[in-house]
């Protein structure tokens, strides 16, 4: 068996609670920069990538995935003691993911309702963000992530330094490519104006709105957008429905979503 | 010594969380668990009161993997219900999508979660310490996949250009010049790679499997086809759940699937219904599809003595490098031939009823079932993973490896436990979040 050449590096780990894996994957999404970046640290804990499973403390934590059950609530307090900076990534770790469709749910009720032994099963009410349970030093938003940002917090951190991650909305991302606005010239119902940016406006280039998949801006003003969708011929149901994705229980999303319920 | 207990508590270079257990007695395999502990997600409940156009981007997020996958079977389970005609460039340009996705996760799978368990490595990166180029080539292998994706579809995770009926923008020609080099770089690696996995060594271990895929008059199949078995199997589609069933069970969180006879067939005795565990994945598709592989593809399976019946589950290795080498080779053929239609997606009347779709993930069939109402809201939804339809097999080999290696050490054996897994690639995120939620209620 070859020796480790990084002993000595530090310590990374990378943890999965409920989520799909895919913001894990973009770290080994990262084809042309995952050797350089293995070579920099020590990958202590990455089940997904590697057999080797070493104990903490980690100098770094890298979070995915939303907390779903008592024991992911116990699991993470231990996460978080064992790690000096601990980063969440992906719309799971930072705001619940998808599954906290489940918490306007009684989720509960329906598992009793199925199953002959419900006790096979067990889950809490609401699908949480990590932050919910524990400090969390950096939240990178997205679903999925962009490997490019996640690469920036890595370095940052290895660094000492602030990361560099914009939070102004997709609007921007969408001026700086020269898109034209497809919510003016075209009447394309558009999250852009609310959503953080870091996908590179991606949707409103693929002739299609914005679905909020990186979660609110900083200070967003949802209800004016909400009020221009109406304009445009969006019901309060489908508003309703626009907030709540793969975001849904981030702040500012949530309210707006709830405020459109009828 | 008779009695042992073989168990990994959390299985390493699969996606997502799942243990096993195989425990003997007397020289003999008294129980064998593959348990799933990832906790559910239940889509098919948060599916409901959705709108039908929503079906692509959420059910992507049960996998990051394979989001291609989700997006084919919903869209195609819509259209079957509306009764839209994806034909000619469209329905090509989804054919290129799932070759990007079959090549990612393949080159995935090939080189960093399981050629290291053949060479005696912890991981990929391990691996690339003392078999750099190797590691290089599925690495740009990989970036080839994901770049297919992203230049059609926005991003290779979660890509956004999909919608029911089409596209929501068409690419230009050009648009695939620089994906289009990588390519034919790809498709040699993809060559080099058959070669280099049929030389690995291979425990000698085969099995009778009933092995199930898609298969199409035409072409290896993606999208379309009938669902076929080597034991008899032909049917629609649409009738998948007269035979293959699902049940849950204490000790995993995703339900297992079974395949029965349909009961209306003949007087057959209750043993005879139930024809039990099946296998799904590239090792079935090669089995039953080997005909419709490219030129190309049959001739680096025949260099690489890979002609069917291949009935060693370690060899899907090898499979996945021929699947990866075909995915390149259609790839290029379909980008070579495109011209960008007119429409970017095809008109379509919303009607309620039953949709059914299936498509071929990279790990095999994915079919889903959904009831959408009058107001084109979503009001029942099933979705079955090809990692769930897999489980019992991936459990019967476990037993009969075990059963025939009882005196290989256990260090040995635990590994070797662990490969049985990874043979199957297994994608526990996907099969944990299809608890099944009949709400009486809501009925």
């Amino acid at each position: 068996m070859p020796q480790r050449r990084n002993a000595g590096k530090p310590k990374v780990a990378v943890f999965k609670f409920a989520s799909c894996d895919g913001c894990q994957l973009s770290l080994l999404d990262a084809e042309e920069e995952l050797l350089d970046v293995a070579g920099a640290i020590n990958i202590a804990f990455f089940p997904e990538a590697s057999r080797r499973m070493l104990r903490g403390p980690y100098d770094i934590g890298i979070v995915e995935g939303s907390i779903t059950t008592p024991h992911d609530v116990e699991h993470i307090r231990a996460i978080r003691k064992s790690c000096g900076a601990l980063i969440t990534i992906g719309a799971c770790a930072t705001a619940g993911g998808i599954q906290a469709l489940r918490n306007w749910k009684d989720i509960r009720n329906f598992v009793h309702v199925v199953y002959a032994s419900p006790e096979y099963i067990s889950t809490l009410d609401r699908s949480l963000p990590v932050g919910s349970f524990v400090h969390v030093d950096f939240e990178l938003r997205g679903c999925p992530i962009n490997k490019f940002q996640l690469l920036e917090i890595i370095n940052a951190f290895l660094n000492k330094r602030k990361p560099n991650i914009h939070t102004y909305s997709v609007c921007m991302e969408c001026k700086i490519k020269g898109n034209n606005c497809i919510m003016v010239a075209r009447g394309e119902p558009c999250l852009g104006p609310v959503t953080q940016s870091g996908c590179g406006a991606i949707c409103p280039s693929f002739n299609r709105g914005c679905y909020g998949c990186f979660g609110p801006m900083e200070s967003p003003n949802a209800p004016a957008l909400s009020a221009r969708l109406h304009e445009l011929g969006q019901t309060k149901h489908d508003i309703k429905l626009a907030f709540r994705t793969f975001n849904a229980y981030a702040d500012a999303f949530r309210k707006e979503s709830e405020s459109n319920e009828q | 010594m008779n009695n042992r207990v073989i168990k990994v508590d959390y299985i390493a270079r699969v996606e997502g969380e799942g243990a096993l257990t195989v425990k003997t007695k007397d020289g003999q395999v008294s129980d064998v668990r593959f348990r799933i502990f990832e906790p559910p997600r239940f889509f098919e409940a948060f599916l409901r009161g959705r709108k039908f156009s929503e079906a692509p981007d959420i059910t992507a997020r049960i996998c990051g993997i394979c989001p291609v996958a989700y997006q084919m079977s919903s869209v195609h389970a819509m259209e079957s219900l509306f009764r839209a005609k994806v034909e000619g460039q469209l329905r090509e340009l989804r054919r290129l999508l799932y070759c990007g996705e079959w090549i990612e996760s393949h080159a995935l799978h090939i080189y960093m979660l399981h050629a290291p368990d053949f060479l005696g490595y912890d991981d990929a990166i391990q691996l690339a310490g003392d078999h750099p180029d190797a590691v290089q080539r599925g690495l740009r292998l990989k970036k080839t996949g994901n770049d297919l994706v992203a230049v059609l579809a926005g991003r290779e995770i979660h890509p956004i250009n999909v919608k029911v009926g089409g596209f929501y923008r068409l690419p230009d020609k050009s648009d695939f010049d620089e994906v289009l080099e990588s390519l034919k770089r790809a498709r040699d690696e993809a060559y080099e790679t058959v070669l280099w996995t049929s030389k690995l060594n291979f425990p000698d271990f085969v099995s009778d499997y009933e092995f199930v895929s898609l298969s199409h008059p035409d072409e290896y199949p993606f999208n379309e086809g009938k669902l076929v078995s080597n034991k008899g199997l032909n049917i629609d589609v649409r009738d998948y759940e007269l035979v293959f069933h699902e049940s849950h069970i204490p000790y995993s969180n995703a339900l297992q699937s079974t395949l029965r006879n349909p009961r209306s067939s003949d007087q057959r005795t209750p043993a005879q219904h139930n024809r039990g565990a099946y296998l799904t994945g590239p090792l079935a598709r090669l089995n039953l599809n080997f005909e419709k592989l490219s030129p190309l593809a049959r001739k680096a399976a025949e260099e690489a003595n890979m002609r069917p019946p291949i009935l060693n589950p370690f060899k899907s290795i090898v499979v996945r490098a021929i699947e990866t080498l075909y995915a390149c080779d259609e790839a290029i053929r379909i980008i070579k031939s495109y011209k960008p239609p007119l429409e970017s997606a095809v008109d379509y009347q919303v009607r309620p009823g039953f949709g059914f779709g299936c498509t071929e993930a990279p790990r095999g069939i994915l079919y889903h079932r959904y009831l959408i109402g009058e107001d084109g809201l979503i009001k029942d939804a099933k979705i079955v993973p090809p990692t769930a339809q897999n489980q019992r097999m991936i459990e019967s080999d476990l037993r009969n490896f075990v059963s025939s290696n009882i005196k290989m050490s256990k260090q040995d054996l635990t590994l070797r436990c662990e490969q049985v897994v990874r043979n199957y690639d297994p994608c526990i995120s996907c099969a944990t979040h299809f608890l099944r939620l009949d709400i009486s209620e809501e009925r």
